[in-house]
């Protein structure tokens, strides 16, 4: 008997999300000036994460029941959340779960629920798109990493592009748009990355039009969901 | 040692996936999970690129604002072809894509 998806998802998950937490924010001792980078970062924990990343990518286009797919890909999304924690992106990683691996699989699993989509029993996959698909994926894969292996902006590591967070920074923050808020400059002088904080401030200086405009798109979309969602009067019509 | 070259790469092969499942599945459902599988393999690209740009020390955060439109417009995107997957199951009865033939001619 095979583990059900959804246990199998929650045993792996969950205990992912735990251990990166725990090995990414381990106590330092206060004499040191904290440093939210992660100099410490075991190597070992960037692969496990993309290899869960990549499995859980490879389960979503293999499996023949679309309610496994959905699930492989909310884990597929909780460890590229985690991968994004680890670049010090806390503040995407934190929507990246609130939006893909909450609202957007939970859409995903209603609509497969609602239709009642069965596994492709019995059915041939199509060979010669199976082909074409890994042939293009391999050739894909080949080209980056030709390209990346080509490149020395590549070679960057967080050991030798660290964060600096001083009062210079404040300084500078200061300098490049507006008046630094104390809240930011607070966290910064403290050795902490105001990670929300600062992608708010980016947000509402520079692209306050464009907030809106995606608000609008939003309005847009459901609006949209409502009239594509709503049956035709006519009896027998096409809706 | 990590390097942003390893998180490239991952973002990459997760686009390849997310293009091969796109090409080789007849699913529509598994389409449009493929589909926010390619465009958060950006978004790891982006993220990875913002991280290493430095700006006054600390990581350039036009690409994280670049990053959370993205999700924006994903999420929106995802409840309107759904909406549409649903119409289509209404009038076809399956969510295959061998039976939208209709601009076959």
């Amino acid at each position: 008997m095979r583990l059900p998806p959804l246990a199998l998802a929650r045993i792996i998950g969950l205990p992912v999300c735990f251990l990166t937490w725990g090995v990414l924010h381990q106590p330092r001792p206060s004499f040191i000036i904290r440093i939210p980078t992660f100099p410490r970062m075991p190597p070992l924990l960037f692969y496990l994460l993309a290899a869960i990343t990549l499995g859980f990518g490879l389960m979503v286009i293999t499996a023949r029941n679309p309610v496994t797919s959905a699930l492989s890909l909310a884990s597929c999304f909780v460890g590229l959340a985690a991968l994004f924690v680890s670049l010090d992106a806390y503040f995407i990683g934190t929507i990246q779960i609130l939006v893909y691996a909450g609202a957007v699989m939970v859409l995903f699993l209603f609509i497969i629920m609602l239709l009642d989509i069965k596994a492709e029993e019995g059915k041939q996959p199509n060979l010669a798109a199976i082909v074409s698909g890994v042939v293009v994926a391999v050739l894909l894969v080949t080209q980056i990493m030709t390209v990346v292996g080509h490149t020395k902006l590549a070679e960057q590591t967080p050991q030798n592009t660290p964060l600096v967070l001083n009062k210079e920074t404040t300084f500078e923050i200061a300098k490049f748009g507006g008046p630094a808020l104390p809240t930011i400059t607070k966290d910064i002088e403290a050795g902490t990355l105001p990670d929300a904080k600062l992608i708010g401030f980016t947000l509402f200086n520079q692209y306050g039009f464009h907030i809106q405009v995606v608000g609008l798109l939003l309005l847009v979309g459901t609006v949209g969901v409502v009239v594509l969602s709503k049956r035709e009067k006519t009896p027998g019509g096409a809706a | 040692m990590i390097t942003l070259g390893h998180y490239l790469v991952v973002s990459g092969m997760l686009f390849a996936l997310g293009l091969a499942g796109v090409i080789a599945r007849r699913n529509i459902l598994i389409i449009y999970m493929c589909l926010e599988m390619m465009l958060s393999a950006a978004n790891l690209a982006l993220v990875g690129f913002s991280r290493f740009h430095l700006v006054n020390g600390l990581p350039d955060y036009t690409a994280q604002s670049l990053v959370f439109f993205t999700i924006t417009v994903a999420a929106a995107e995802v409840a309107v072809g759904l909406a549409i997957i649903v119409a289509l199951f209404r009038s076809k009865q399956s969510v295959e894509t061998e039976v939208i033939t209709k601009l076959q001619g």
